[in-house]
């Protein structure tokens, strides 16, 4: 098996979509500069779920925000479909916006709260002309309808609705470009577990229906292992590690994501879990540990693991590890 | 108000021996002109003797006013229009927090039950130091010196397991991470060392890493000072974590009450139900070869503290509701001996 | 966590919202009032406010003349409404003048971070100087003239504007929605006028209104300095000056234009402190 991650080249594999290479994203700071996301590379296949899970602070918003270039990246490649992202400029990049949406985490704060329902999704059909007058107003209709809201609530305000019709209009201005592929920056925390449900269900219909491809940024391990073909584990702006997810969620092979596996909340008070605490805070990434960034927390560290920033290495088929400890670690997980 | 003895309080036979608080029928109301949000109409519920009751309900059902009625620190316009708070101190007279004077409320706050909040940047101080801070809590209610209010202060944050106590004794809360000031936020609250602590989504605001340390520390806490804990969250991971007992909230009322087993078992209460059902889980909710199965959410919205539907505030969204269910609420019934469920048909769970 | 109940807030009327406050109301009734006497000047004065009458110099308020007459035997009741014309003309042209320029200089700040350097710098600088004398120095340079006071009360007065556009603009830009927008590929000018502006119309409106008293204020101080419009226009500020010769002799040619001004200063702000109370964040719900 070949590791394909790796290679500053992109995969010539035609079910890949997007393939993101050596993305780095430096922030300066009053303090100083902040490496928010630090040499990432993955890939997303088409019509899969990527799910990117970590912390807060580890990097996911600001690795989504670079992708749609909201904020513009340091280094790295983003081929999206042959193109590099990264490299276009600003007017070339207008029509790609098309194909690339966001979906954001809070629902009260991404829908302007000055505008109705009809002109926030209007806004994105004028933007790329896609539709006027009466097929305009169909069309609205048409995306409220399927995202499960009515046609009547299109000249509603954002106040006027909950946080998981909202989270449906946001959906909706998404989705009225016809986009290939969505970034969802936690789009379900902000929601009660009812209405998270509600969401999820609409996420997968339209992924299933549009043939959608996803990146699905979020912090519960939970949703993620439920939802996503393929994960990214952040920690401090790294990759951690990165696979199918049935294989890393079956066999964890780094010390972080074990951890993160073994703290997150499972509704069952008879599950009595090996529990693997982590001690102490997240480091300030404005002054990250050298070698592993993982180190000061990290169960098994040791002085070796101070020196050299550890090389993500293949685990099994699409499923690698940065720790140089884990060929050993190996053997004491057994499950 | 009559100022009272606590023996003039005391109802005998209100409160069992190993009972430390008992809300009965507790209701909350804010009246704001001609509308009026009945935020808590209808709240019973028990915390035992050293023990963890979880209050666990969706946004808005009414956790947060709970726990501020029991506090006294509701703001204006709300006010508890009915029901009892009946509180055992620890010299064993019982009181009635909903009808106790402004005074003798403020002498049970910290000192009998003290509370944290989900935001701990916003609930400390941020002008003065946490060693400041929690010596004041400490003076405002034990006449000892500001010398010994410090070496009680450091005890605390040694308990509490902050690490350097000297040094964060004179720091700000806004140089120290969430979860350092979660820590300081529990220290203070502990520092008078109080019978209840009322814990208000304590981790919500934390990673997971960071919320396992702080529910770790909790119960460590719990097991050490034998304290009760009434915690509210709204994610049922965390109360399968914590909880002896479960009290589940939805619009303004306690429908369900249970050891925490048992809830999780078998839940007596549709609503209880749905919510456990609508939960991803990828061992149910995915087949064998990975593909996804649709989850099964709860239809419909909760409905408005303005506008609660005359009978079972869940029937427009129950898939048990029958007519019955729509004009009569349902009394709090038992489904066991300890399993409490506002259900008309909880015999069908 | 998601309210699942947004829906049931009822909205009540702007109207409603504003006579509940009284405030607002008493000072909304009084700016109306005065507009109205100025406006409807030609019909209501009893002279011409430019009829001289050396017989009648000086005389003291009576039932002929309601407000005195002046150093000419002109009607003060006549020019008070009238000078109200040329008053009010010049505080809403300065603020309307202020308006553009500093809702574009702080939009320009807020958005473009290269701008903002230079346009923080000069904001900044304009505010170290009191208002009056960077007017005074400004209409020097320009030459007096209903034109020029009005020039120069608008750029001194822009500043405050373009200091509250570019704040909220900073934190605006930031946010969820407009980030929404840059991701649809919605061009700069229209994210700065559809998202951003519109959000401002609160804010820009209550430092409208207060502008508004300041300019008239400064108009009158300008005028009493002999730096403003030509003493043969009326306004209250050229009328205050022309009586300051005879105060003790003929207290009425001030005290009636002063009082003039006053009552409009007064309740322009009682009106800007409505308006803050009224689209505070806070109650913004209710709207
Ligand atoms: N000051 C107030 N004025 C009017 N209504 C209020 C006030 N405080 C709370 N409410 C209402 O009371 C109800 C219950 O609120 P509460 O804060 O207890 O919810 P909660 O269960 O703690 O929710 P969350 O999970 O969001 O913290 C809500 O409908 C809320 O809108
Ligand atoms: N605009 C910014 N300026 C400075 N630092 C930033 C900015 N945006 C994000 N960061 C920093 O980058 C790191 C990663 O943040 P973010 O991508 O938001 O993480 P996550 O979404 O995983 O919580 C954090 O340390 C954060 O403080
Ligand atoms: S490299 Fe070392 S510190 Fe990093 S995860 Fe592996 S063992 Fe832990
Ligand atoms: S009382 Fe009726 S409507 Fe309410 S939960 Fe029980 S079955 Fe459902
Ligand atoms: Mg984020
Ligand atoms: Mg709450």
């Amino acid at each position: 098996m070949t590791d394909t991650t790796h290679t500053t080249q992109a995969p010539d594999d035609a079910d890949i979509l997007l393939s993101v290479r050596g993305l780095s994203k430096q922030f300066l700071t009053g303090s100083g500069p902040v490496k928010a996301v630090e040499d990432i590379s993955f890939d997303v296949r088409r019509g899969q779920i990527v799910g990117i899970v970590g912390e807060s602070g580890s990097g996911k918003t600001t690795a989504g925000r670079c992708l749609l270039r909201l904020v513009e990246p340091s280094s790295g490649k983003a081929i999206f479909d042959g193109v590099d992202l990264f490299s276009l400029p600003e007017k070339a990049l207008r029509a790609y916006r098309r194909r690339l949406q966001i979906i954001f985490q809070d629902p009260y704060s991404s829908l302007n709260p000055r505008m109705r329902v009809r002109d926030i999704i209007g806004e994105a059909i004028d933007t790329h002309g896609l539709a006027k007058g009466a097929a305009r107003q169909a069309r609205i209709e048409e995306l409220l309808t399927r995202v499960g809201l009515s046609p009547e609530h299109a000249s509603r305000y954002p106040n006027e609705f909950s946080g998981g019709q909202r989270q449906r209009v946001g959906i909706a201005r998404a989705l009225a470009v016809e986009p290939e592929l969505i970034i969802a920056d936690e789009p379900v925390s902000a929601l009660d577990v009812s209405v998270q449900a509600q969401v999820l269900n609409l996420i997968q219909e339209l992924q299933r229906e549009l043939g959608l491809t996803m990146i699905f940024i979020s912090h519960d391990l939970t949703v993620v292992e439920y939802l996503c073909d393929e994960i990214v584990v952040l920690y401090l702006g790294r990759i951690m590690e990165q696979g199918p997810a049935r294989s890393v969620y079956a066999k964890p092979r780094h010390p972080y994501t074990r951890a993160l596996l073994a703290t997150a909340p499972v509704p069952d008070p008879n599950v009595r879990r090996e529990r693997v605490i982590l001690q102490g805070d997240i480091p300030s990434p404005l002054d990250p540990p050298s070698g592993c960034v993982f180190r000061t927390r990290c169960p098994h560290a040791i002085a070796a693991c101070a020196e050299t920033v550890p090389t993500r290495e293949t685990v099994g088929p699409g499923h690698s590890v940065a720790c140089i400890r884990q060929a050993e670690l190996a053997e004491t997980y057994q499950d | 108000m009559a100022m009272s003895t606590p023996n003039a309080d005391n109802h005998p036979d209100a409160l069992a021996d190993d009972i430390v608080l008992r809300a009965e029928d507790l209701r909350t109301h804010f009246i704001m002109g001609t509308r009026t949000a009945k935020s808590v109409d209808g709240v019973t519920l028990t915390v035992r003797r050293g023990q963890t009751l979880a209050v666990v309900g969706e946004s808005g059902s009414g956790k947060s006013v709970t726990s501020l009625s029991i506090m006294r620190l509701l703001s204006h316009p709300g006010r508890i229009v009915g029901g009892r708070l009946l509180y055992r101190m620890r010299d064993g007279g019982v009181v009635d927090l909903a009808t106790l004077s402004d005074k003798r409320m403020r002498a049970i706050r910290g000192k009998e039950i003290a509370m944290i909040f989900q935001e701990p940047m916003t609930s400390l101080n941020p002008l003065y130091t946490v060693g400041d801070q929690i010596m004041e809590m400490i003076r405002l209610h034990e006449p000892i010196s500001r010398h010994e209010a410090r070496i009680r202060a450091r005890r605390m944050l040694e308990l509490v397991e902050i690490p350097a106590p000297d040094k964060r004794l004179d720091q700000y809360p806004h140089e120290m991470s969430g979860g350092m000031r979660q820590r300081v936020m529990i220290a203070l609250a502990l520092a008078c060392n109080p019978a209840l602590l009322i814990a208000d989504e304590p981790t919500t605001a934390l990673d997971v890493t960071i919320q396992a340390q702080i529910l770790d520390l909790m119960r460590r806490l719990q097991r050490e000072i034998g304290m009760s804990i009434l915690f509210v969250t709204h994610n049922l991971g965390v109360v399968a974590e914590i909880a002896h007992e479960v009290a589940v909230m939805y619009a303004g009322r306690v429908v369900e009450q249970a050891p925490v087993h048992d809830l999780f078992a078998r839940p007596r209460h549709p609503y209880t139900k749905g919510l456990l059902a609508c939960i991803p889980d990828a061992k149910r909710d995915r087949a064998e070869d990975g593909t996804r199965k649709m989850l099964n959410p709860i239809p419909g919205s909760v409905p408005s503290v303005l506008a609660l539907p005359a009978g079972c505030a869940y029937a427009p969204r129950c898939p048990l509701a029958e007519a019955h269910c729509e004009s009569v609420p349902p009394d709090l019934l038992n489904a066991s001996p300890e399993h409490l469920t506002r259900c008309w048909r909880h015999e069908l769970l | 966590m998601a309210a699942a109940s947004a829906p049931s807030v009822d909205t009540p009327r702007i109207s409603t919202l504003i006579l509940q406050r009284k405030t607002l109301a008493i000072g909304l009734a009084i700016i109306v009032a005065i507009t109205l006497l100025a406006v409807l000047a030609p019909l209501i004065a009893p002279y011409s406010p430019s009829k001289l009458s050396i017989v009648n110099r000086l005389k003291p308020p009576s039932s002929t003349w309601f407000f005195g007459t002046d150093e000419f035997g002109r009607d003060v009741f006549s020019r008070t409404i009238y000078a109200g014309q040329l008053s009010l003309l010049v505080g809403a042209a300065a603020t309307a003048l202020a308006a553009t320029v500093g809702i574009t200089l702080g939009l320009v700040a807020g958005f473009f971070r290269k701008a903002d350097g230079i346009v923080s710098r000069i904001i900044d600088a304009m505010m170290a100087f009191p208002d009056i004398l960077l007017a005074i120095a400004l209409v020097a340079a320009l030459g007096p003239s209903l034109a020029t006071v009005i020039i120069a009360l608008g750029v001194v007065y822009a500043p405050r504007l373009a200091r509250v556009v570019r704040a909220s603009t900073l934190v605006i830009r930031e946010l969820p929605y407009v980030e929404a927008a840059r991701a649809l590929g919605v061009p700069t000018w229209r994210i700065m006028t559809r998202h951003v502006l519109r959000n401002l119309v609160s804010p820009i409106l209550v430092q409208a209104t207060f502008i508004f008293a300041y300019a008239m204020l400064a108009e009158a101080g300008l005028s009493f300095l002999g730096v403003g419009v030509s003493p043969e226009i009326p306004t209250w500020g050229t009328m205050i000056a022309a009586g300051r010769q005879y105060v003790g002799q003929a207290d009425w040619m001030t005290i009636f234009p002063g009082f003039a001004i006053i009552l409009t200063v007064l309740s322009l702000q009682l009106v800007g402190d409505g308006l803050r109370d009224l689209l505070d964040p806070r109650l913004r719900k209710d709207l």
